[in-house]
């Protein structure tokens, strides 16, 4: 196992290459859900604020003044 | 959309295995070179993260035609969401090669032909990405980024030649040749693992980022429909880079 992690000498420069790569591909694949999840949150909020527009007997804050 | 919605998750599932399998063979299951001793296993991240940068590339400026040409919206989706994708491979070839050239070559970097036009396809897509984020409107942003990237498209087959066009450090194509693969088969097997695993990666990761660019869009003309500014700039998120 100490070969393993001493990478025959290289392990500072082999460990770092894994590392940045696992790193990096983590981050895209985190980013790309949080946006996903974002962007439907934010539709879903947007199309509940259309229905109640349209229905004039409730009416509502305007979008702006929303939390 | 709703298709690539219900193929998310099987893609998700067989790159993990793809790349799990790869990895194993990478670290634990694949010879030492005779020369470059263990550092060889920076080749199972590096050289698949370089494929997926000048692929990313490719796709990019191929939607950017067609979005250019026949207006088909879902391009112009297409070429935006993989700008991303394919500028973090590119980096990361850039990185794990430097990693990788300190210990085999002696230095960090050295401004030799494939390097620099990987540096360069590194900035293409910065422009790109960068561009689409300083033009509000999506139409008129998305037909400049067209232009920009069929534009630096030129670069791919110079990234491409540079190790047969000009004498590199780099050393030359050793799997795609036109007389076959000159590398043991005990290190093709994880090489090939690893690729096909990052393809799915970026395939997975382009979907999703579709997905949320398409309902970005929804939401884009909601807000002006109800009368709202829309959210650019006031609510940035990490997904519209």
């Amino acid at each position: 196992m100490d070969g393993f992690f001493s990478m025959g000498g290289y392990a500072g420069f082999v460990w770092s290459a894994y590392g940045v790569t696992a790193l990096v591909t983590i981050v895209l694949v985190l980013v790309a859900r949080v946006d996903l999840a974002t962007q439907r949150k934010r539709l879903a909020a947007l199309e509940g604020e259309g229905a109640r527009r349209r229905a004039p007997a409730r009416p509502s804050k305007p979008l702006n003044q929303q939390p | 959309m709703s298709l690539s919605d219900r193929l998310v998750t099987p893609f998700a599932v067989v790159t993990s295995l793809l790349i799990g399998a790869g990895l194993w063979y990478a670290l634990f299951n694949s010879p030492v070179d005779y020369q470059q001793g263990d550092s060889v296993r920076i080749m199972y991240v590096h050289v698949p993260s370089a494929w997926l940068g000048m692929m990313g590339y490719m796709i990019m400026a191929g939607a950017s035609l067609v979005a250019l040409v026949f207006r088909h919206p879902l391009a112009d989706v297409a070429a935006k969401s993989a700008a991303p994708i394919g500028a973090a491979f590119c980096f990361l070839a850039l990185v794990t090669g430097s990693l990788w050239g300190k210990p085999m070559w002696g230095t960090w970097w050295v401004w030799d032909a494939r390097l620099t036009s990987m540096l360069i396809l590194l900035f293409l897509y910065l422009g790109y990405i960068a561009l689409w984020a300083t033009i509000e409107e999506p139409q008129r942003a998305g037909r400049a980024a067209a232009v920009l990237a069929l534009v630096g498209s030129i670069n791919v087959p110079i990234v491409h030649y540079s190790v047969i066009w000009w004498n590199t450090l780099h050393q030359p194509a050793s799997v795609f040749r036109a007389d076959g693969p000159t590398i043991a088969s005990a290190m093709l097997v994880p090489l090939a693992l690893m690729a096909l695993g990052f393809t799915g990666l970026f395939v997975t990761l382009l979907m999703v980022r579709m997905r949320a660019e398409i309902l970005r869009r929804r939401v884009r003309a909601l807000q002006l429909a109800l009368g709202d500014q829309p959210a650019f700039g006031d609510q940035p998120t990490l997904g519209e880079m």
